[in-house]
């Protein structure tokens, strides 16, 4: 249980940074440029660690802890979730809307410390994160009772089980593919990817994610990027298990597949922020409830 | 996946989302080709490869995929119109709407007395879902271009019923309503360009407004 436990943990915060790292490299050769190395978000990370804190004096303690929410909460997730055919280590009936709300704590902590500094620039940034989470919040919820009602359980251990190769060639493919589509959406939306938000740009009209995490500096950026690493990890396993849902049986070749599957889908990320442009403001909203309209169908079709 | 047919109804059923839901008209257009070409397949795949039926895919393939949308690309282009501006009702709702009409499609096809091997299938949900998102269209947008789209969307749906029947059903019948469908877009062409050129502009509002 605790080598199980172990196992777990390191596989996510050391494989994490990597994923980062590829769809940087992806979009460098899709530019035709060389791009940074795949190791590069490890490398920062261990710079902003070095570094000192740098503290406003009209922030309050609300603005340190926002980042430490944002690296606690992917990591208690993460417990939560099986990582492909490898079970989860804390698993109960039910777990899977603790899962959801994790994540929705991690954006209000967010929220909270950008709001903090008291910047009107960080507010806007806000609203929009905020926005954008109510939206995309159905979707994942849609998708997730899908998955229960096919799987006949409410622990996210059930949901991603063994019964996913057989659901897939039987009537609920085509839901289970709508959700598939759905939940790539959702992970686009929830790690500020391209047709969302750019992480990468500094405009201020068009920022969302990025303009709230502005103000920190040093470790604190740091647990930010690897928090998002791992939130982006989290979320992609989800996806990863429905893609590849077989099992080995030897727990070697299932973590195999696992972090392959993960890799894939960082190179896909990388090929859609390549190929994409971005989404205006206000077709965001309305992307998010096309998605969450579909997953309802998805959830139809399963039903009938 | 299931089988060949249901994918094949579920991206009709998703095409008919993304024309509600969007307003650019030469995507609306593209959509409904494309639909109206995926739907082509369709008799091939429900009945198997037959003279009947290759005949049937090969007529519903170059006027729904191939010439229909073409007479519509080239109308726009005439009338030099790109989006709808202000749908009657906004796009979203709109959306909302179709969903509500797909599900409601589906629960009434459950509930319609068919032979077994329709039962399950999506091709009479599919159908009745098409036809309403097509209603749908006809009565919500203004531009006279939408509207035919609309009608082009509806046919699909009987086109997907008319599948059930193909074997039932002699050639001339779905010739006929092919036909009609071309004739259709046909008349709404030029009545398009007589809208347009009586008030310069396509928005068909403007035709129940009394002129002395």
């Amino acid at each position: 249980m605790t080598a199980h436990l172990l196992v777990h943990l390191l596989v996510l915060l050391l494989f994490a940074p990597l994923l980062p790292g590829v769809i940087t490299r992806t979009k460098a050769r899709f530019a035709g440029r060389r791009g940074a190395p795949l190791l590069q978000p490890y490398y920062d990370l261990l710079r902003l660690w070095r570094k000192g804190f740098v503290l406003s004096r009209t922030t309050t303690w609300v603005f340190s802890a926002g980042p430490v929410v944002a690296l606690v909460v992917p990591i208690l997730a993460a417990l939560l979730l099986p990582f492909g055919a490898l079970p989860a280590p804390l698993s109960f009936e039910g777990d899977l809307i603790l899962f959801v709300y994790l994540f929705a704590l991690a954006r209000f902590f967010t929220v909270a410390a950008a709001l903090d500094t008291g910047s009107s620039f960080e507010g806007m940034g806000a609203a929009r994160e905020v926005t954008f989470a109510c939206l995309a919040e159905p979707t994942l919820m849609f998708a997730l009772l899908v998955l229960a009602k096919l799987s006949g359980g409410l622990s996210l251990g059930t949901l991603f089980g063994t019964h996913l190769p057989a659901s897939w060639g039987g009537a609920a493919g085509p839901a289970l593919g709508l959700i598939l589509v759905c939940l790539f959406v959702v992970l686009l939306v929830e790690n500020s990817r391209i047709p969302f938000d750019d992480p990468n740009t500094h405009l201020e009209l068009t920022m969302i994610h990025e303009v709230m995490v502005l103000d920190h500096s040093g470790p604190a950026f740091g647990m930010i990027l690897y928090g998002a690493a791992l939130k982006l990890m989290v979320l992609g396993s989800m996806l990863v298990r429905l893609a590849l849902p077989w099992n080995s049986g030897v727990w070697f070749l299932d973590l195999l597949i696992y972090l392959g599957g993960l890799l894939l889908l960082a190179v896909l990320i990388g090929v859609v922020e390549s190929i994409m442009a971005r989404l205006r403001l206000v077709r965001v909203p309305q992307v998010l409830i096309g998605t969450s309209l579909v997953s309802v169908f998805a959830l139809v079709l399963v039903l009938r | 996946m299931s089988d060949v047919n249901s994918v094949i109804l579920l991206v009709v059923i998703l095409l008919n989302f993304f024309t509600l839901g969007s307003a650019r008209l030469v995507a609306c257009i593209r959509a409904a080709a494309l639909q109206g070409a995926l739907l082509a397949l369709l008799p091939v795949t429900v009945h198997g490869l037959s003279g009947h039926s290759l005949m049937l895919a090969t007529g519903a393939f170059t006027l729904k995929g191939l010439f229909i949308p073409w007479l519509l690309l080239r109308a726009i282009r005439e009338v030099r119109i790109r989006r709808e501006m202000e749908p009657l009702i906004g796009l979203v709702p709109t959306l909302f709407l179709g969903v509500l009409a797909t599900v409601a499609a589906f629960l009434f096809a459950d509930r319609l007395p068919l032979l077994l091997e329709h039962q399950d299938g999506l091709l009479v949900p599919a159908s009745l879902a098409t036809m309403l998102t097509g209603f749908l269209l006809l009565m919500t947008r203004r531009k006279a271009i939408t509207q035919v789209v609309g009608y082009l969307i509806l046919e699909n749906g009987i086109f997907i019923f008319g599948v059930l029947l193909s074997t039932a059903m002699p050639l001339v019948v779905e010739a006929g309503v092919l036909l009609d469908l071309l004739v259709a877009v046909f008349v709404m062409g030029i009545v398009l360009n007589q809208i347009n050129r009586e008030f310069s502009t396509i928005n068909t509002e403007r035709l129940s407004a009394l002129k002395e």
